[in-house]
């Protein structure tokens, strides 16, 4: 269905391109995943705050959907992803990564457990492909839904009581990595407790059709709450902040790669906690066993940043000056108030106590300066607000 | 029997008793192992089999000429000690001319042609003799890979470097020439005679989904002429056809100590905490051990005995794309006396023939297999065993046994009905160059594909359990992660014709496999230790 949707077109609006087009005061728009989305509505900081300090509103449209469904779903889910899928029961989200036989990861994820049986895998790269592969043995059925269903994520403190001024009864209730279905303007509207933002938030998930309506009713409903869209680019500082990583960004989805050895595993990533070896067999499992044993090659880190210049794309150096890492994302984070930098560290580097530097150069007008910003591994998380987890949550 | 075959504790257990899971049985025997091998048939021996398909008929039911058994392993084996026993030896080739024309191919000699192609054929010969010492070398080690290489698997590398350049600059030039290119365009590079030059080529694509054009041929024929090197200038007959030769397997197997058990299909490799455990058979029985080597097809040991959801997906979809269509039928004929050929010395009736009059005859025949049809003109290779050996058909009478090609294994419609069709085409094509023959026919049998698929348990009914072509052989048989005869799952290996070296009546992979299966495990001991 979407890939006979960009047969029309190569790049794609979203279902809600009538309203996010009028208000994108920027007209600074990028292409992500075949769809025209915005870096920016308005102004970054404005959005940003927006969802830390009332509700920021992201179109999701974009981001990769696959509706799995079959006797075998859960079986052949289990097979594909590191973690044990059958641990997301009916009516949860869980998040997994996903790799190849080498271990390498193909992408990052979320798992819908939309009801007994049937799956939703939300994905940032396309990957059908692998999927069908997958899916030789199994008795199970895959189809790309991205077209087909129009999301928006609802980030921020407010945003419990805007989607119960929406008229979502009891969404309050609904626990972080939960799902909830409402009727709205006669059709099913499935919302999600999850996010990208580390904070109080949710996603909407609604046939395509019904995309303007939601739209309407969820602005009109959040005005008081100070309601704005949000672009990418604030989203970015948001989820730098949460600690979260990104496809493209932090990795290279393993089936990009071109040259040997830049692909990272799940334990490279920081992402060894999902992985799970007693569940039985899934893709990866003897790379992954085989790389617990002798040893990962990198180790990813979130460091804490002197100074308030970010570390874009910055080396980190040992005290003698030799590379032992990159920084793969970073950002000044306006609410924790702290430069963190997201980094890929040769091992052993990147332990607790390493004293390491970021090299980082900005330019004041033409003026190009080079800092030597001594970093610190940070061990608990940067920006983690009670009212993320509270249940039932805080609505202002 | 039974039970006293399930008290006993196996550590190794062979699923197949096909001649290369004899082969890496004895071995491991001899090694002190406990050996255990499951079939599925009646007997032992797989492909190597004699059968009576009419009273009083007995025909070698899947490989019916020994071109290529490894010496070392005969020996090694004893195979001679356990009653195995020549009918005939370097049998000639034949090629049928339809009109009594008939080539004869003895070794590096050729009667019938002209003085410049028997020079030609000569030296053709003794270059690919020259060639074959470069495959032999290569394919009595387990192959190296290019990645992660071991010490053994640099010797390899280096061994076979040696042997490339002592072949001097010319033949090594021509070697890599030759190598990737088809057998249609070296044949007549050195030859003029059509029929000598068909004869050439059918060596190129018997068993194989390729026609004389088709790349990777010229491989195939070195892989099918390494008995050339092997001390014997044509291929041979057993008394008792190939059965004896499996039964000889099989007692050298038990001579060694291991336990062979028919009629026992292995339908599952048990699994425990993704390492394979053991085997169940369609009984429901299982039995254990530490160590499962399957000497069943690639493509049939991780789809059905392991499945794909127990493999990473990217080697699930290597296994699904690894080819192993057959293209081959076996007709069987029990005839009222000796056919007559025409033109065709009796004399030379025993011998090796070949039914392919020209190269474009055969690459029009493979034609029809590319659109999932039979050829309505196949060419064959027959073999009339009778007449060396009397133990196969009544006195004066006589058995015939031709591969027929090609007849693919995908059929447009199945062959449910079309078996007997095809089997007229052929016996009209027998008829064109033996006037007569069909009246001698007291009875006849066509496998297919499929039913050689059933017969002998090969995916495809592919006899070298795999299309023997580049990319699915030396260092990537079957597919990259199942070489070395190891697999992705701990515990289990390959020891078939999938693996390296592949197909034919070698043995060299039963005995590579073994020597793999012995040394990982020591190394993995002194790990542990």
């Amino acid at each position: 269905m979407s890939l006979r949707a960009h047969d029309e077109r190569m790049v794609m609006p979203t279902p809600f391109a009538p309203r996010v087009q009028a208000m994108c005061q920027t007209n600074d728009w990028y292409i992500w995943a075949g769809y025209t989305t915005p870096n920016t509505f308005e102004e970054v900081g404005l959005e940003y705050f927006a969802m830390r300090n009332s509700t920021g509103v992201f179109d999701l449209c974009p981001m990769t959907k696959y509706r799995i469904t079959g006797p075998d779903g859960e079986a052949f889910l289990n097979r594909v992803m590191v973690r044990d899928v059958r641990k997301i029961k009916p009516g949860r989200v869980g998040y997994t990564v996903w790799c190849t036989d080498d271990g390498m990861v193909h992408d990052d994820g979320t798992i819908f457990h939309l009801s007994q049986g049937e799956y939703r895998l939300c994905a940032q790269e396309r990957c059908m492909d692998w999927l069908q592969w997958s899916a030789l043995g199994f008795d199970v059925e895959i189809v790309d839904e991205t077209a087909d269903i129009a999301a928006l994520a609802v980030q921020g403190p407010t945003s419990c009581a805007t989607l119960r001024r929406m008229g979502l009864e009891g969404i309050e209730q609904l626990k972080p990595f939960g799902i909830a279905s409402f009727p709205f303007n006669g059709a099913e509207l499935t919302v999600s407790r999850t996010g990208y933002t580390g904070d109080l938030g949710y996603e909407l998930w609604i046939d395509a059709e019904q995309a303007l309506p939601l739209w309407d009713a969820l602005f009109e409903a959040g005005r008081e709450l100070l309601i704005r869209p949000v672009g990418s680019e604030a989203l970015g500082i948001a989820r730098i902040e949460a600690g979260f990583i990104m496809a493209g960004e932090d990795f290279v989805p393993a089936e990009q790669v071109v040259r040997h050895g830049r692909a990272r595993s799940p334990f490279e990533l920081g992402l060894g906690w999902l992985v799970d070896f007693d569940k039985g067999p899934f893709t990866g499992r003897n790379a992954l066993l085989r790389e617990q044993r002798d040893g990962s090659r990198y180790r990813f880190v979130v460091l804490d940043v002197e100074g308030n210049k970010p570390a874009e794309h910055s080396f980190i150096l040992d005290k003698h000056g030799r590379t032992i890492g990159h920084v793969t994302s970073a950002a000044w984070c306006p609410t924790a108030k702290t430069n963190i930098a997201l980094a890929s560290m040769n091992m052993p580097w990147g332990r607790e106590d390493d004293e390491m530097y970021a090299e980082i150069y900005y330019n004041r007008e033409l003026h190009w300066t080079r800092l030597l910003s001594r970093c610190r591994v940070r061990t608990g998380p940067v920006f983690d607000p009670p009212r993320r987890r509270a249940t039932p949550a805080p609505q202002v | 029997m039974t039970d006293s075959l399930n008290d006993k504790r196996y550590d190794t257990i062979i699923v197949g008793a096909g001649h290369n899971g004899l082969v890496c049985a004895s071995y491991l025997a001899r090694a002190g192992r406990r050996v255990l091998v499951l079939e599925a048939a009646g007997q032992p021996g797989g492909a190597a089999a004699t059968r009576e398909f009419h009273p009083g008929f007995k025909v070698s039911s899947g490989a019916h000429l020994l071109t290529q058994l490894n010496p070392t392993v005969a020996k090694e084996l004893g195979l001679t000690g356990h009653g195995l026993e020549y009918a005939a030896r370097d049998l000639k080739t034949v090629a049928l001319d339809a009109n009594g024309q008939h080539l004869v191919i003895d070794g590096a000699a050729v009667a019938g042609v002209s003085a410049d192609d028997a020079a030609a054929y000569a030296s053709f010969y003794a270059q690919n003799q020259r060639f074959g010492k470069v495959l032999d070398g290569f394919f009595s080690r387990r192959q190296p890979t290019l990645v992660d290489r071991s010490w053994d698997d640099a010797f390899s590398l280096l061994k076979l470097g040696w042997s490339m350049k002592r072949l001097g600059k010319a033949d090594m030039q021509d070697l890599m020439r030759v190598g990737l290119i088809n057998i249609y365009d070296v044949a007549n590079e050195h030859f003029d005679n059509d029929l000598l030059k068909a004869a050439v080529a059918m060596d190129g694509v018997l068993g194989s989904h390729m026609g004389p054009r088709s790349p990777n041929t010229v491989y195939a024929y070195l892989h099918r002429h390494i008995g050339d090197c092997w001390g014997s200038s044509g291929p041979a007959l057993l008394r008792g056809g190939m059965g004896a030769l499996g039964s000889a397997f099989a007692e050298a197997a038990r001579g060694f100590g291991a336990d062979i058990r028919c009629n026992s299909r292995v339908v599952l490799v048990d699994m425990q905490d993704c390492r394979a455990t053991g085997v169940t058979l369609d009984s429901g029985e299982s039995f254990q051990a530490d160590t499962v080597i399957s000497n069943v097809d690639p493509k049939t040991t991780f789809e059905k005995l392991v499945g794909y959801p127990s493999l990473d997906a990217g080697f699930a979809r290597r296994v699904h794309n690894f080819r192993s269509r057959g293209v081959s039928a076996k007709l069987h004929l029990a005839l009222d006396g000796l056919p007559g050929f025409r033109g065709l010395d009796a004399a030379l009736a025993g011998e090796r023939l070949l039914l392919a009059p020209d190269m474009d005859h055969i690459e029009r025949a493979f034609n029809h297999a590319k659109y999932g049809e039979y050829s309505q003109a196949p060419v064959m290779e027959i073999s009339i065993p009778s007449v060396h050996d009397g133990s196969l058909a009544p006195a004066g009478k006589h058995v015939l046994s031709a591969i027929v090609q090609f007849a693919p294994y995908a059929l447009r419609g199945g062959w449910d009905s079309a078996g007997d069709a095809f089997k007229q085409v052929a016996l009209e094509q027998l008829e064109a160059y033996a006037p007569g023959l069909g009246g001698q026919v007291l009875a006849a049998e066509l496998s297919t594909p499929i039913d050689l698929e059933q017969e002998f348990g090969m995916a495809g009914g592919h006899w070298h359990h795999g299309e023997i072509a580049l990319d699915q052989a030396l260092l990537m048989r079957p597919m990259p992660g199942a070489h070395q005869y190891s697999t992705p799952i701990p515990g289990l290996y390959l020891c078939g014709a999938g693996s390296h070296p592949g197909g034919g009546i070698m043995g060299l992979a039963g005995r590579n496999a073994a020597q793999a299966v012995i040394k990982q495990q020591k190394s993995s001991q002194e790990h542990a230790a």
